[in-house]
């Protein structure tokens, strides 16, 4: 097992990785770029005395640039953080503790990345008032219930551009033009959307947008908040003492992460035609694929709004850690990665509408950038195998082929 | 360009180890996040756990009390904002990310230090003495400025017998002195690894009872023990790992610095004898030498040594934007020479020739003090920035 490669290199890899929502791997031009800057133009970018300051400085700023360019905005709104977390965490608790005083009521979605319903949690300790929307079975929130929502005390809307398990895209567009209308900030999480699906913070009217370096093939470790200039959105320093980063974020800038995060994000900009196409050729094998092989499969999430790259399903009649457990030759997640440690059921499969035993038993499937047709391939047939045998092994399949409709079932006391 | 110009501001940043380099390269080319349950995710999750073993042996303390974050000066934000003190006493030369750093509902205290910019200990006694208010006491362990070693341990006794924590800012002495959490006494310690030759991005906050309360700053995963969200920076997190790894391996280094930044002191003062260095009393540093050439601005110096091809700083970077007196020489009583101070720090990389070309090149300097139609001719052709 070569667990690790990424991506270069002849044959087929095993386990084949297909969780490109956790983490992609890096793209070899990504390293290349960020290779120099620790060895050869180290210097730090807030040296102002000397050439490898300026050097390390130059190379921030183009990639300020370049981040800037991947989402429509102005080079000077793009501020470096150390990845998505950090950067949701910034603009919702920044924005709600310089505004504080006057709005205190925040409006977001209960399929939310975590670290965008921790940010919310702790302002509601600090005395904010949130909504958390629910949303439909397809997983895209109501408009009219989040207009309804508002109030005038409301500061802040955060909604994600696309979810990091079930892939849908919210209305992003539509959202933006209803806070700019009644005056409310208003903050996308675009983790899993840059560089994925086109977005623009102008035509959108997005004030705020979160932006991580892993997600996008770039390094860990580095991310971005856009904070838009005009009209200038004012926030609260979350790791303060410093004034790099217009003061929204102190500490030095690391330049090789920088850049890193820049060539990445000019890279995934201009192949974004191409790879959305050929993903979502993939993604449709691939579900054509489990679709033929096992029935009573039930896929998660809107399709047609949606990543192209992901894809997550439920196969009813299958033990979860079971399924887990058996699929070996493919890398998934069975949530989203930061909770997938603990034994709970995807919070967001619970909000469209599976009981806990059905979100146990769904599969998130992750395609990328480096994910070839016949890695697709082979997925397809190790999970078919995989969930055929395990429903071989089921009484409940049985007694569901049988014609028993165990929903409607009385069951004797023993 | 930069290639050819000698690097003596190692206590802004620090070329990347070539070990280090190469444990940032490999882990770059892995896939997978350490939270994740399959074989990549596993594969992340054990390196990030041997790095934490790694920070956790060479400091002293228990390896579940490492929390990865994003560089020094979160890890001091973390400190000071998650400890939970509602009186925060900071020395008046600690690092703007200490000093800084913003405390809603928090009482700030300033230390004051002596002359020679050591700390002055019964200062602190008389601040602790003088409330119930529970209390952090920030001090670092050298400062980035001047070199000058702090006595933390003496800092810690002090503060504990008034019930009071400490927090220990080591990002510029670590690499260069020997650090043990538990003999420093220190709660908390924060470290950054491109202060000594791991790459920029990553530091560490090591509290000495993992168990100790501490409210995050960044909320999310729950990564870190629910202390610090976020998906760890796995390439830069091995990287600092490797680079303690060569710091424990190259301990002769620190007496190899001293004798170059002697030399170095020694040289220039025969050069001009009037030369002040700051802190020359204190124990400091065996890198720094924080120094004014009385009647030549610290502006004036750092530009013709850039043209000599010698890059060193007039004071921090972190304020090295701005031209304002340094609050480190201005505690220490400095007066106007605080406008003269630059900074000299040499590292891992620094050579003899290193040394030999900045005493070359200082005594420019004191000829153009003496000539200021030289000065002027210089500034002027400084055209660049």
């Amino acid at each position: 097992m070569s667990v690790g490669e990424n991506g270069k290199g002849g044959g087929l890899r095993r386990p084949v990785y297909l969780d490109n929502q956790a983490t992609t791997p890096a793209d070899p031009r990504v390293v290349d770029a960020m290779l120099p800057y620790f060895t050869e133009h180290f210097g730090n970018p807030h040296s102002r005395s000397h050439a490898y300051g300026w050097q390390a400085e130059e190379a921030v700023e183009l990639a300020r640039e370049q981040v800037a360019a991947a989402i429509g905005g102005d080079p000077k709104g793009v501020v470096f953080t150390s990845g998505a977390t950090e950067s949701n965490n910034l603009a919702i608790k920044g924005v709600a503790q310089f505004h504080g005083a006057r709005k205190n009521h925040i409006v977001t979605v209960v399929t939310e990345h975590k670290c965008v319903l921790e940010s919310c949690r702790y302002l509601e300790r600090q005395g904010f008032s949130v909504t958390y929307l629910p949303v439909r079975p397809s997983g895209l929130l109501n408009l009219a219930e989040l207009e309804a929502a508002l109030t005038e005390r409301t500061v802040l809307v955060s909604v994600m551009a696309a979810n990091n398990e079930i892939g849908v895209l919210q209305p992003i567009a539509e959202i933006g033009a209803l806070c700019r209308s009644r005056g409310i900030f208003f903050h996308t999480d675009a983790a899993q959307a840059v560089g994925k699906i086109p977005l623009d913070v102008n035509a959108m009217n997005i004030d705020l947008l979160s932006i991580s370096g892993h997600k996008i093939y770039g390094p860990k470790g580095i991310g971005a908040l856009y904070v838009r200039r005009r009209p200038r959105i004012r926030l609260q320093a979350q790791v303060s003492g410093g004034e790099q980063e217009r003061g929204y974020r102190a500490g030095t800038v690391a330049t090789p992460l920088c850049v890193g995060l820049g060539e990445a994000c000019r890279i995934a900009a201009l192949e974004m035609p191409a790879e959305a196409s050929r993903l979502g050729r993939l993604r449709d094998r691939l579900l054509a694929g489990l679709q033929a092989g096992v029935p009573d499969l039930r896929v998660n999430g809107d399709l047609e709004r949606r990543l192209p790259g992901n894809l997550n399903v439920s196969f009813g009649y299958v033990e979860g850690e079971g399924l887990i457990a058996g699929i070996t030759e493919v890398a998934v997640s069975s949530g989203s990665a930061c909770t997938s440690a603990q034994v709970e059921p995807s919070y967001v499969l619970r909000a469209i509408g599976l009981d806990a035993e059905l979100a146990y038993a769904s599969l998130r499937m992750g395609l990328g950038r480096f994910t070839t047709e016949d890695e697709i391939d082979l997925a397809v047939a190790h999970i078919v195998a995989v969930v055929r045998r395990l429903r071989e092994e089921s009484p409940l399949w049985q007694m569901y082929r049988e014609g028993i409709d165990l929903k409607s079932s009385q069951w004797a006391e023993h | 360009m930069a290639a050819a110009t000698i690097y003596l501001d190692y206590n802004a940043t620090t070329p990347v180890r070539p070990v280090a380099a190469d444990a940032v390269a490999r882990a770059l080319c892995l896939v997978g996040n350490p939270s994740s349950v399959h074989g990549f995710g596993r594969q992340a999750r054990r390196r990030i756990e041997d790095a934490r073993e790694a920070v956790a042996d060479w400091l002293g303390a228990p390896a579940a009390g490492v929390i990865f974050t994003s560089g020094g000066t979160e890890a001091n934000a973390l400190a000071l904002a998650g400890c939970g003190r509602s009186r925060v006493l900071v020395s008046a030369i600690e690092h703007p990310s200490v000093l800084n750093a913003v405390l809603p509902g928090r009482r700030r205290e300033l230390i004051p230090v002596d002359g020679d910019g050591v700390v002055d200990l019964s200062a602190l006694e008389a601040l602790l003495a003088d409330s119930d208010e529970p209390a952090l006491v920030a001090l670092m362990l050298a400062n980035n400025e001047t070199g000058v070693v702090q006595p933390v341990a003496a800092a810690a006794a002090i503060a504990h017998a008034h019930g009071a924590l400490l927090h220990c800012d080591a990002v510029q002495a670590a690499g260069k002195l020997a650090i043990d959490v538990a003999a420093l006494g220190a709660d908390s310690l924060s470290l950054s690894a491109h202060k000594l030759g791991g790459p920029q991005g990553v530091g560490v906050l090591v509290l000495a009872d993992p168990d100790a309360p501490l409210e995050p700053l960044l909320g999310g995963g729950g990564q870190e023990r629910r202390r610090r969200s976020g998906t760890e920076n796995l390439p830069g997190i091995a990287g600092f790992a490797a680079a303690l790894e060569a710091v424990r391996d190259e301990a002769p280094m620190a007496v190899r610095l001293r004798e170059l930044r002697d030399r170095l002191e020694g040289a220039i003062k025969r050069v001009a004898p009037d030369v002040i260095v700051f802190g020359a009393q204190a124990p400091r540093l065996p890198n720094t030498s924080c120094l004014a050439l009385p009647g030549m601005t610290a502006q004036t110096a750092v530009m013709a040594l850039d043209l000599a091809g010698i890059a060193i700083s007039a004071g921090s970077a972190c304020s090295s934007g701005k031209v304002a007196p340094s609050h480190v020489l201005t505690a220490m009583g400095a007066g106007p020479l605080a406008a003269s101070a630059i900074r000299v720090s040499l590292g891992w990389a620094s050579v003899d020739a290193d040394v030999e070309r900045f005493v070359e090149a200082f005594g420019g300097l004191v000829r153009q003090r003496a000539d200021p139609g030289v000065a002027s001719a210089m500034t002027l052709a400084k055209g660049r920035r």
